[in-house]
């Protein structure tokens, strides 16, 4: 008889325990919240040969934001972090749109190949500076990655001239605005960067060794892991993901803006990762978690655009968001709020620390 | 541990053999304040360096080193507020969107509702306090990482201003455009109320920092948290300080900046949170925490306004070169730290 009481919430618990438990119900619960407003929110069809839809848009506008997490996300979890990738944005759109507008046929495939080149090859020595900056000269990630958040944009002004490139090349559109298989081709291009990733760290060794850097660089590199080739090596793949985000954002507008491309995603990124569970601590990370955490925030600003919130209070909407789910990540946060609860459940070691990291901190309020 | 040993020896390659002189190249390279010391050094070199090239335009005036005052007044309160933060270990990303919503709070109070300024400015302070206070209480109560939560405080804010309206308010006041152009002579030259209270508030803020026990607190848990604790100092409530103070002066900033442009903007001060930090970590301030000098962020502020006037005297230079001069100083201030904190581990 009892026998079924105690399964249902050992399971009940064992997937809330689960580390994408919390970002899944987020998604889940802005997706529904849309229904109400808009009541075919769910609703995909097919207009020309495209399939059209709330849900493909989501993932359409997401993806640069998520090609930008999942780069975020190893650095994160190797104990980084990389405020850069909005200025490596800027300055890879900006070096492919200004070498695609000096071509005489801006169709020419060749040309566009190569001005794609150039345009990844410039994010790729970004992140390599960041990477010797951090590994080699031993400074902290926030900083060294400042100097390229501070530094690169008024590179990709320069690059630019100040100016707003519009570029004309129907190859070049296909990145970030075009169509295949009846899909937005940017998804596919995410899709294959996010498979690399996860086939990289998850069927290799290198997503172990990419965590151990995280939870102790010094301690890996007595075990034998060169810890700072495997730093440079993240930061590198961090700027190539920015700099592909890149290139699809000034695709996608056929037009390279010093100023304003990819301005704050750095932090639209750093938030995907967060809220996809990995530890801004390093030593831990889910590549899964994060495409959630980036379809969450951009599934919140369609939410926002939907149900009819007025677009002025968008950031507003979104800080509550942030903070509402970093407090629910936040152990000492639940541990607090759903104490009563939590407490007669949780295992004996659980049960000192709570009241005793409480108590300072209630002289401390007042 | 092979960089160290480099340093060494390059520092008595170049130093006379004498024993006295090398140990003295050896204090120095030490000494907490050579950062300080640098960039006092480098605003001097620039400021002889500018005097060289523009004397023909009158770059020698007093009135144009006064000028870097009353232009960055309010950038040398908010870096104040940030020094801080990043002294205690900490980062604050929502200097800048709280400057702009102190432009936007009081040009609605003042022009839209109509309350006079002597009452805005007070409850536009306190707003500032508060906002601070909350996000120090939640990063401390919850163990939420500084950079998420002021990052939560930069949407929050900036979304704030959007909210109280879209489109720029001008300020029309008598009150402010008095104060604005109120100017104090000073024989030399004259000063504007904004870079006379930022001077208060830069000496307000040595004055806590070297000579109170909340500033040796806030050195204490910047250096090691876990000793600070241990030590008996409590962690908390000077955590929770630390962040108060970066709000109230990232206010008091907004005021300064509300004062100098006369409008409230919800897109004015975007990114200057990237200014302050530069301006610290210029001035010599360790990111990591307990060390550094509330001066040196003076001169960091200075060195970044020099930097704006002199591409400004250029005339030919684009406003870019800014940012990218601002990258190269950061950079190679960031490098000389590294030099520093290997070199005092050995």
């Amino acid at each position: 008889m009892s026998t079924p009481a105690v399964t249902t919430p050992s399971r009940w618990r064992a997937l809330t325990r689960h580390h994408l438990f919390w970002p899944v119900a987020v998604l889940i619960a802005l997706l529904l919240v849309n229904v109400p407003f808009t009541p075919d929110f769910f609703a995909i069809r097919m207009t020309d040969g495209h399939l059209y839809g709330s849900l493909v848009s989501i993932v359409l506008f997401g993806s640069p934001l998520i090609l930008v997490a999942v780069g975020m996300t190893l650095v994160i979890a190797t104990g980084g972090i990389d405020l850069s990738v909005g200025a490596v944005v800027a300055i890879t759109g900006a070096l492919t749109c200004s070498y695609i507008s000096d071509q005489a046929d801006q169709n020419a495939l060749a040309g566009v190949f190569l001005a794609m080149g150039i345009g990844l090859v410039a994010a790729v020595v970004c992140g390599l500076w960041n990477g010797f900056l951090v590994a080699r000269m031993g400074i902290q990630p926030i900083i060294a990655t400042l100097i390229i958040m501070v530094a690169g944009r008024g590179v990709a002004q320069l690059i630019t001239d100040g100016q707003i490139i519009t570029i004309n090349s129907e190859p070049y559109k296909l990145i970030g605005g075009g169509y295949w298989l009846t899909l937005p081709f940017s998804i596919f291009v995410v899709a294959a960067v996010v498979a690399v990733t996860v086939a990289l760290t998850r069927r290799t060794a290198l997503g172990l060794l990419v965590e151990s850097v995280g939870g102790n660089a010094e301690a890996s590199r007595l075990v034998g892991i060169r810890s700072r080739r495997i730093k440079i090596m993240v930061y590198m793949f961090c700027a190539l993901c920015a700099g592909i985000a890149g290139l699809m954002i000034s695709s996608n507008t056929s037009a390279a803006d010093g100023n304003n491309a990819g301005l704050w995603i750095e932090l639209d990124a750093i938030l995907a990762v967060v809220i996809g569970g990995t530890s801004l601590l390093g030593g831990r990370f889910s590549i899964g978690g994060t495409v959630i955490g980036a379809l969450v925030i951009q599934t919140l600003t369609t939410t926002i655009y939907t149900i009819g919130v007025p677009t002025q209070t968008n950031l507003v909407f979104k800080a509550v968001v942030v903070i509402v789910v970093c407090l629910l990540q936040s152990p000492k946060f639940r541990a607090k709020v759903f104490g009563a609860k939590g407490r007669a459940r949780t295992t004996a070691p659980a049960e000192p620390t709570t009241p005793a990291d409480a108590a300072p901190k209630m002289e401390v309020s007042r | 541990m092979s960089a160290t040993t480099k340093t060494r020896t390059a520092a008595e390659g170049r130093t006379p053999s004498t024993p006295a002189q090398a140990s003295t190249a050896a204090r120095l390279l030490g000494d907490r304040r050579l950062p300080v010391l640098v960039t006092a050094a480098l605003f001097l070199a620039m400021y002889i360096g500018g005097l060289s090239r523009y004397q023909n335009y009158g770059f020698g005036e007093p009135q144009v080193f006064l000028n870097l005052f009353i232009d960055n007044g309010y950038l040398l309160v908010a870096a104040v507020g940030a020094t801080f933060v990043i002294m205690s270990g900490g980062i604050d990303l929502s200097v800048g969107s709280l400057i702009g919503f102190t432009t936007m709070f009081t040009a609605w109070l003042v022009e839209r509702q109509g309350l006079p300024l002597m009452l805005v400015i007070p409850l536009a302070l306190g707003v500032g306090a508060f906002g601070g206070f909350l996000m120090g209480y939640v990063i401390h109560n919850f163990e939420i990482q500084p950079f998420i939560v002021t990052l939560a405080g930069l949407f929050l804010f900036r979304g704030l201003c959007l909210v109280i309206s879209k489109e720029s308010i001008s300020i029309g006041d008598s009150t402010v455009s008095s104060m604005a152009q109120t100017r104090v002579s000073l024989g030399l030259g004259e000063l504007s109320i904004g870079a006379i209270v930022a001077l208060v508030v830069l000496a307000a803020a040595f004055y806590i920092l070297h000579y109170t026990r909340f500033g040796r607190r806030v050195y204490a848990i910047g250096g090691n948290e876990q000793s600070a604790l241990l030590m008996g100092l409590p962690l908390g409530g000077t955590k929770i300080a630390v962040y108060t103070v970066s709000g109230f002066c990232s206010a008091l900033a907004g005021l300064l900046f509300m004062l100098y442009i006369q409008s409230g903007d919800p897109l004015h001060a975007v990114g200057m949170e990237l200014d302050a930090i530069a301006a610290v970590v210029i001035g010599g301030t360790l990111l990591t925490g307990g060390s550094g000098y509330v001066l040196g962020t003076l001169f960091g502020v200075l060195v970044l306004g020099l930097i704006k006037s002199i591409i400004q005297f250029e005339g030919t230079l684009s406003s870019w070169w800014t940012k990218i001069a601002t990258g190269v100083l950061l950079c190679a201030f960031i490098l000389i730290q590294r030099a520093m904190t290997a070199r005092r581990k050995t």
